[in-house]
């Protein structure tokens, strides 16, 4: 048994030897942040009394789900075999969106702990970035966690995971994050197996920026992996690819609150405060390096984030603008990958087109917006980016269905995925049906165990962004999981569906979908809206169309009676502040052409679940 | 369950009413409602106020009530003061007013006599259920001073009735009326279409019977369904339909064209009489801004822009005037807005329809356009003393055209 470390290393006098780097790969609800807690607890740096549960999470949505949207970096001392350590955690988004990120976190450490629950075995997220790790050449140690659950089967997986990563059964590690059993051995082995980092002390600083995040009160927070030289107090530092250049107002270690130190050197991990306001100025992947003595040569590996899935947001009070603008700008110091403009819809007013890395990036800048912000929001369906090229080969990029060109496409390409689904061998056929409908082409299938397999697709992105994932997960009762990474474009058969009210566009349900599923979209929206447009005193044509050829048709019959039967002296009150409630009523709704549309008809026909849509309607 | 009261301001307890109110009260036209909170048994889709026990605690009894109602009378007399005058018209309400002796409703029109006067020829109606008459109790009410009777016959479909559960038998309608015409009384009878189930030819057979019984006076209400009901329960489970509003139009104009024919013409939207002298004046009083005070549990009053309404329960009542308190729960004072609203709202379902000179610039700029669209006539529309009427299809969507003449 491992006892505490009595006296810790102090940071910029810790020989690389004595270092180890290490992050968690592991899926959500697997417990990555149980075991963080324990071995914060082992290694003594947080008391029982200022424990909290899932102290690394810090943000209230992150807490609330279970996940990790931000990473971070935690120093401990580990004593082992008599000599003391310093154990770098670096904790990594855990979510497809966050792919770059998770690669820059890998890019920080020699080694990787795979923490897989041992009643549930490998995730599709976790498998990618396992293999991301590998093809870092990091140290794995596999883990199964939670063995204290009756529905343990650490055998089973510990056989799945040694054929993943090519060990021994036996060479899993079983621990319990909840009970604590296993953790100590865990954090000797991590000593023992896993490479100290190695860099050249005397050359130019170079550290690699693996997360940046902003701080009311401090300003950009930057988290850095020193690779060669050293960092020091009051040094001016450059950033590589923006040459812009800063102070070095404090520097220091997580442990787990931020202390000041002297400084970083060779392998260490820790923070960087310059005081820039916003995270754009300190990118993720980026190389610091001090400014007087710069490194010829930045680190590899930096990418600029790039939105992937487009979408307007609006709020439902027009009058929220406003208030809309101001919460995206904050929202932007904190996330890199935010982007957005205005946009007006004719339909829903003043808002924003928003771009992101992926849905799961989107739900969440809109639950923040919502949650943090107070505001209520409609968003359009997500759209991903086309490239159309007409046929006098101007080429037009399309982020929005109404930014479609009028005039003869030669080629409409848009972005593919590469998607990887685990699941039980039962799900098969379903998964394989699933990924039929959505254009899916299948790259390969492998059997990770007896019972659970790999199936590799190319896939649109348009088609996984909507409503894929929650189609994926409901045809396989919950078991299927599913990664996705970016793979390149395609051209592919592509429309433009419009939808017509009275002949009037309405900019808010056109879409963007492949040339045989055209059809079903249009007979479905106008289904919808058919049944969500209150009648009027005449006669709404729906249609769907595609240019000009009208695709789908639906009537909103004209209203043939709404007077009150009786209005008699004790009605009178009533009937009075009614009409006044109508009034007011009658300000929310949109108008398009001579059509009034409740602004409810439009979220609900938004909304991506008809179902949902039919309920919401049904009980205004 | 009765339906519940709107919101109001705190009403004084002495029921006194603002300066503003009583101000040129003499040049308007004076009604009475009294509200007699009482029937046999509670039809499904009925919101009115009222109840079926016959003992209520407190003096809130059947027995008590006219009594108790006589001392709101007498109260209503010292709040209006020097504006208290003769009334116009009287119209007992319910519940079931027939429910209570004759002596009772004699004694309840006696009580009005002695504090404000009649006026020569005032037009005093009972509402009465077919079931609850009698040649005999009729007679008694003609020579108490009562002009005109109102039958709730609702449809003379056994089916149709028993899905309102009125209990009546439809047979019995014809006979009460030919009472009521040998005691000398005006005859009105009430009308329902469009319950779930009622068919087209259903609606057509009652009105084909009510004709049959020449009556003075129809009144033909869509069904509403009422929140709170047994009925509204009844739909919102699925056991019954909800009444089709496509449906009940294709009704409207169908009794619209029988009543026509017959000889009854429209001049409320709900409401036909066969020749303008059996308009009935007090509902008119409440469409053209008149005064009334209404006398009884959860009664609506109005006078000169105020409108008050009285506790629901008839023990609540009777307690509130047993302390010689007034028994308004609510009152609000109508602002000059509200009172232009109300004005639209109500005159546009006359035939006489909104004079146009009552309307404000923005009204009289819709109207061009709702005579286009067919909501209003164009005859009447014309020239300075025209009046914006409604065309029988603008009778059915009158609140969409309300909205338009008020600018929305």
């Amino acid at each position: 048994m491992s006892p505490k470390a009595m006296n810790a290393l102090a940071p910029a006098a810790t020989p690389p030897e004595l270092i180890r780097n290490f992050c968690i790969i592991a899926h959500i609800d697997h417990g990555k942040s149980t075991l963080a807690d324990r071995m914060l607890q082992l290694t003594g740096i947080v008391d029982e009394r200022a424990m909290r549960a899932q102290y690394l999470d810090r943000m209230d949505i992150e807490r609330e789900r279970g996940i990790t949207i931000k990473s971070q970096a935690v120093r401990m001392p580990w004593e082992s075999a008599g000599t003391t350590y310093a154990l770098n955690m670096i904790d990594t988004p855990g979510h497809v969106d966050f792919t770059y990120e998770v690669s820059r976190s890998l890019a920080a450490c020699e080694g990787a702990v795979l923490l897989v629950d041992a009643a549930q075995g490998i995730e599709a997220q976790t498998l990618a970035n396992l293999y991301l790790a590998m093809e870092n050449e990091l140290t794995i140690i596999p883990v199964l966690n939670k063995i204290d659950l009756p529905a343990a089967q650490p055998d089973l997986f510990a056989e799945e995971l040694a054929g993943l990563i090519g060990c021994q059964p036996e060479d899993c590690l079983r621990v319990s994050g909840k009970t604590g059993e296993g953790v100590e051995h865990l954090l000797d082995e991590i000593v023992r197996q896993m490479p100290p980092p190695v860099g050249d002390p005397n050359a130019p600083a170079r550290a690699m920026i693996f997360d940046s995040v902003y701080d009311t009160y401090r300003g950009v927070v930057t988290y850095v992996r020193v690779i060669d030289g050293k960092l020091s107090p009051r040094e001016r530092i450059a950033m590589m690819s923006t040459k812009a250049t800063h102070e070095l107002l404090e520097i220091g270690v997580s442990s787990p609150e931020p202390t000041p130190s002297d400084g970083l050197g060779v392998g260490e991990v820790g923070y960087l405060i310059t005081g820039v306001k916003d995270v754009r100025q300190s990118k993720v992947g980026d190389t610091v390096t001090n400014s007087a003595k710069p490194a010829a040569q930045a680190l590899g590996g930096y990418r600029d984030p790039k939105p992937m899935v487009f979408s307007g947001l609006y709020p439902i009070d027009g009058s929220d603008y406003p208030l809309l603008r101001d919460a995206l700008d904050k929202l932007k110091l904190n996330d890199a990958a935010l982007v957005y403009e205005p946009e007006t819809s004719a339909a829903l007013g003043f808002g924003f087109r928003i771009g992101f890395l992926g849905l799961l990036h989107l739900e969440i800048v809109r639950e923040r917006l919502e949650r943090e912000f107070n505001l209520d929001l409609i968003s359009t369906a997500p759209s991903v980016v086309y490239e159309v090229t007409m046929e006098d080969r101007k080429v037009v990029t399309v982020t929005n269905p109404s930014e479609y060109p009028v005039g003869k496409v030669a080629e409409v390409r848009e972005p593919v995925v590469r998607a990887t689904v685990l699941a039980p061998k039962d799900y098969i056929g379903t998964i394989m049906d699933l990924c039929q409908e959505r254009r899916g082409d299948l790259q390969g299938m492998d059997y990770l165990s007896e019972n659970r397999v790999e199936l590799r697709y190319r896939l649109p992105l348009a088609e996984i962004v909507f409503d894929f994932f929650d189609n994926l997960k409901s045809r396989t009762r919950g078991y299927a999981s599913l990664d996705y990474d970016v793979d390149g474009e395609q051209a592919a058969d592509l429309v433009k569906v419009d939808i017509l009210l009275q002949g009037e566009q309405v900019d808010a349900f056109s879409a963007i979908v492949h040339k045989d599923k055209a059809y079903a979209y249009g007979v479905m929206m106008a289904g919808k809206l058919k049944d969500l447009i209150p009648r009027q005193q005449f006669e709404v044509p729906i249609q769907a169309a595609i240019g000009a050829r009208i695709i789908a048709r639906e009537n909103v019959r004209a209203i043939r009676k709404d007077v009150l039967a009786k209005c008699y002296g004790g009605d009178i009150t009533r009937k009075r502040k009614l009409l006044e409630k109508q009034k007011e009523g009658k300000k929310r709704m949109k108008m398009v052409g001579r059509v009034e549309v409740p602004q409810e008809a439009f979220i609900a026909a938004l909304s991506s679940d008809a179902e949902a849509a039919g309920d919401k309607a049904a009980k205004k | 369950m009765p339906s519940t009261l709107p919101d109001g301001d705190p009403a004084p307890a002495d029921g006194s009413l603002p300066d503003s109110a009583l101000a040129g009260a003499r040049e308007r036209s004076f009604g009475v409602y009294l509200h007699v909170p009482f029937c046999a048994v509670r039809c499904g889709y009925c919101d009115f106020n009222t109840y079926t026990a016959t003992e209520l605690g407190g003096g809130g009894s059947q027995a008590a009530f006219a009594a108790t109602a006589a001392l709101e009378v007498e109260l209503a007399g010292k709040v209006l003061g020097a504006a208290a005058r003769p009334a116009a018209t009287v119209f007992v309400g319910g519940g079931t007013p027939t429910l209570l002796p004759p002596g009772d409703l004699a004694a309840l029109l006696d009580a009005v006599r002695a504090t404000f006067g009649l006026e020569p020829g005032a037009e005093v109606t009972t509402e009465a259920n077919p079931d609850s008459v009698t040649p005999e109790g009729l007679a008694a009410l003609a020579a108490a001073g009562f002009t005109r009777v109102s039958f709730g016959m609702q449809s003379a479909v056994p089916t149709v009735l028993a899905v309102l559960e009125r209990t009546h038998d439809p047979d019995r309608v014809p006979r009460a009326v030919a009472w009521a015409r040998q005691a000398g009384l005006d005859v009105s009878l009430d009308l329902i279409y469009g319950a779930p189930g009622e068919s087209l030819d259903d609606w057509r057979r009652s009105l084909d019977a009510a004709l049959a019984c020449a009556p003075d006076h129809v009144s033909a209400y869509a069904l509403i369904v009422e929140e709170g009901t047994r009925l509204a329960g009844q739909v919102r489970r699925g056991t019954l339909p909800a009444p089709d509003d496509d449906d009940q139009a294709a009704k409207y104009e169908l009794a619209d064209d029988v009543l026509g024919a017959a000889g009854y013409g429209w001049y409320e939207v709900s409401n036909w009489a066969r020749g303008a002298q059996h308009a009935c004046l007090h509902n008119l009083a409440y469409w053209r801004g008149g005064d009334w005070w209404g006398v009884g549990p959860g009664a609506h009053s109005h006078v000169g822009g105020v409108r008050w309404w009285n506790v629901k329960h008839p023990t609540a009542y009777a307690q509130r005037l047993g302390a010689g308190h007034s028994p308004a729960h609510a009152r609000e004072v109508l602002t000059e807005e509200d009172r232009y609203v109300e004005d639209v709202l109500l005159r546009s379902r006359l035939a006489e329809g909104v004079a146009l000179r009552r309307l404000r610039p923005q009204g009289l700029e819709a109207v061009p356009s709702l005579v286009a669209d067919g909501l209003l006539a164009a005859g009447a529309a014309q020239g300075p003393g025209g009046a914006a009427v409604l065309t029988r299809r603008g009778r059915l969507l009158a609140d969409a055209v309300v909205h338009r003449l008020l600018g929305a």
